[in-house]
């Protein structure tokens, strides 16, 4: 192995982690902050013997990687805070069976959900209902650290383990020192039945349950021993600081802008908790600030602890730093200064603007083929516009529902614009047209289209097919005839699934064709089942790549089909 | 050395991801530490972008805080403008003077006067679009040029050797020569 210094971005630094220990198998769904991991095994799997793939959802990324992890082969898995949702059906019955190979699993948290609609979810809460070691790294070189550090517990336990990063960690980019492995080849796992580990069937399951909860002391001792815990700055103190993630570099940011030397206990590890290292860091103790961003679940911890050793000291989290969005700097120093009452003349002072600064909204991308069919619908819809409800979903299409088309009803989760079309359809005699992405249609959209026919309602779905999952980056999904890899395969078509899940009114279009699209739209309003357009065109921005750069065409679709 | 922060700021497209990129791997060249904040996804598409540079010994947070900028370079005006929070008296704004206006937008005249307004440090207004567009054909190149501006005209503690050769490494070969020919264009 040849050990190399570059500047990479977090989730840069997971893919050089997970090739450094031998990943052989690659699963996930692209989102922000994770997909440039599933992204760059794209690119560099074929040469490194590795396995990549796209799943159609988490669920089924994660399924892929267990069975893989049952045939013996060390496995990886990537997704976005929410996809940690979807799997986690598959998730917790995997903590029971335990894993064969080793297996990480990258969950992105986003705070401040700067490309997250859905919710400000703190994924580290997946640790209590599915009691899964979860690793929190704070820099890129904790990213690769972690990574391999996650593959040891793996392999020395036989659980997943979780890796949670947030979008400071995974986009922060910073030099980090790796070993970079020589080239080898595929490797193929042999599958060894024991059904007796792999099956939850009850009452075993009960049994597995026992298993998990004596593994999971054994961990909590390792977890006591780790490197990736560690205390620094001066050793003995009435104040200190625990904190994790990127919290941690605001806080020695703060202190040394302030000037102080106060003692920070860094928990590279979430759960389990080294509770006797943070006992001892709590003695003697008489104030102590947790610095972790979202919800309280350090905190919460730590005045558990506090209780029995020391039972004075004063804890302070949220009370002093914001539940709702990122920390920084600026928040995690206002909160030392009002936790320890520091006085201090060195606080950030900024410079207003004087003017209101308008926002600026992230827009359809020029020649955006949607840019052809919102109009179009709207002018389909004529008088009726006002009173038409508007089904909205994740992606691209989410811009719908920002100035100048505004319009979005409502918008949730992955596919769920399917099953709450359905209800408001159900549930009142108004029009609803609901739009989907192809990526999210395959995802999550089929089960609620089936249930939509089955249980008899009638929005207008119109299915915005740009060939690719865009928003995030450009992942091929099954509708693209291509794989992450580059490999050839069969394009599968929304229409065809719409006819097989017993959609009667089902129409397939270029959206170029804008009097084809507006005399659909009319048609199809008038039914009392389920309708579906296909607009199909390829995303401009894709196009434009593909013109400037014909060598992605072995990764990509050729436009014209 | 104190570490010198740098916030790069303009709109999805405009290719800042490539620019941090540059800068990062210039400062590693250069043997300092190095560390970068920037958004990818929704954050990206045709609405805000802003990142955070900062270099020196050793750096901890990848975010510049409040009023800590040293140089707050920005590819659109209102941008630039927009964080000014992260601006105290001796920060020097370097700016593109150019507008990608959108319904509401602040004329390009209120921009500016708010603008030198807030620049107490110093206003480098250029524009960078146009004169690569004019010498390039390719207004994209905005951002490397400024770059060469800001280390040619010593704004930020890069040498221009150090960054000749990050072009080297992060731009792909077929892009390469039209990037040194834009950050050299800011020498003359």
């Amino acid at each position: 192995m040849e050990k190399k210094k570059k500047v990479l971005l977090g989730n840069e630094a997971v893919v050089k982690g997970a090739l450094a220990v031998g990943v052989d198998y690659v699963s996930g769904y692209p989102g922000c902050p994770s997909a440039e991991i599933g992204d760059e095994f794209g690119r560099i799997a074929k040469e490194n013997g590795v396995y990549a793939e796209w799943a159609t959802n988490e669920k089924v990324g994660l399924e892929s990687a267990i069975g893989a992890s049952f045939s013996g082969l060390k496995s990886l898995v990537n997704m976005k805070s929410f996809g940690i949702n979807v799997c986690s059906d598959s998730l917790f019955p995997l903590a029971y069976t335990g894993t064969k190979a080793p297996m990480v699993i990258f969950v992105g948290d986003d705070p401040s959900c700067h490309s997250s609609a859905q919710s400000e979810q703190d994924s580290r809460g997946y640790a209590y209902l599915s009691k899964i070691p979860v690793l929190d790294p704070s820099s890129p070189q904790e990213c690769y650290d972690f990574t391999k550090l996650g593959y040891e517990i793996s392999e020395k336990f036989n659980v997943p383990v979780i890796l949670r990063s947030t979008t400071r960690v995974a986009h922060q980019r910073a030099p980090v020192v790796f070993d970079a492995p020589d080239k080898r080849d595929f490797k193929k796992g042999n599958f060894v039945k024991n059904p007796h580990q792999f099956s939850t069937m009850p009452p075993r399951v009960m049994e597995m349950k026992t298993e998990l909860l004596a593994k999971f002391e054994k961990i909590k001792a390792y977890a006591e021993k780790s490197k990736a815990n560690k205390v620094i700055g001066k050793k003995t103190g009435k104040m200190g600081i625990v904190t994790t993630g990127i919290s941690y570099y605001y806080v020695m940011e703060a202190l040394e802008v302030m000037g102080l030397d106060l003692p920070v206990l860094k928990l590279g590890f979430f759960y389990p908790l080294p509770e006797k290292l943070i006992a001892g860091f709590l003695k003697g103790k008489k104030k102590v600030l947790v610095a972790e961003e979202l919800d309280p679940y350090l905190e919460k911890e730590i005045r558990v602890i506090a209780k029995t050793i020391n039972p004075k000291a004063e804890i302070f989290g949220k009370n002093v730093l914001s539940e709702t969005g990122e920390l920084n700097t600026e928040k995690v120093a206002l909160g030392l200064i009002k936790a320890f009452k520091i006085k201090t003349s060195k606080i950030f002072k900024t410079k207003k603007a004087g003017v209101q600064i308008p926002r600026r909204y992230p827009r359809l991308c020029d020649g955006c083929p949607y840019w052809n069919i919102l109009p179009v619908i709207k002018r389909a819809l004529g008088q009726d516009l006002d009173k038409t409800i508007f089904g909205g979903d994740i992606g691209c299409n989410m811009m719908a529902g920002l100035p100048p088309h505004n319009m979005q009803d409502y918008m949730f989760s992955m596919g769920a614009s399917m099953g709450i079309s359905h209800g408001v359809s159900k549930a009142t005699n108004q029009k609803v047209v609901s739009l989907i992405g192809d990526g999210t249609f395959f995802h999550a959209g089929i089960p609620g289209l089936i249930n939509a026919v089955y249980n008899k309602s009638n929005p207008l779905i119109v299915v915005l097919d740009n060939r690719i999952t865009a928003m995030t980056g450009h992942q091929q999904n099954p509708g693209m005839g291509k794989t992450v890899m580059g490999g050839d395969v069969e394009m599968i078509k929304i229409e065809d699934i719409a006819t097989s899940c017993g959609v009667k009114h089902v129409k397939t279009l270029d959206p170029a064709n804008m009097g084809e699209l507006e005399s659909a739209v009319k048609e199809f309003l008038q039914k009392d089942e389920v309708s579906i357009i296909v607009c199909r065109h390829v995303c401009a921005l894709l196009e434009r790549r593909l013109k400037s750069n014909p060598d992605l065409g072995k990764f990509y679709i050729n436009p014209q089909i | 050395m104190k570490t010198f922060n740098l916030v790069l700021t303009g709109v999805g497209g405009q290719g800042i991801i490539t620019l941090v990129s540059i800068l990062d791997e210039a400062c590693l060249i250069q043997g300092y530490d190095v560390k970068s904040s920037e958004l990818h996804g929704l954050s990206q598409r045709g609405g805000s972008v802003i990142t955070h540079v900062r270099l020196g010994k050793e750096v901890f947070s990848p975010m510049v805080a409040e009023g800590q900028a040293d140089l707050i370079v920005g590819l659109e005006t209102l941008e630039a403008l927009r964080d000014s929070n992260f601006a105290n008296d001796k920060t020097i704004f370097l700016v593109n003077k150019h507008s990608m206006g959108f319904p509401g937008y602040l004329s390009e005249q209120e921009t500016m006067d708010n603008l030198k307004k807030v620049s107490k440090g110093g206003l480098h207004s250029i524009e960078a679009s146009e004169i690569c567009k004019k010498e390039l054909g390719k207004d994209v190149l905005a951002g490397v040029y400024l770059l060469g501006y800001a280390v040619y005209k010593k704004l930020i503690p890069l040498q221009p050797e150090s960054v000749l050769k990050a072009l080297e490494t992060v731009i792909p070969e077929k892009y390469r020569e039209m990037n040194i020919k834009a950050f050299n264009l800011a020498k003359a």
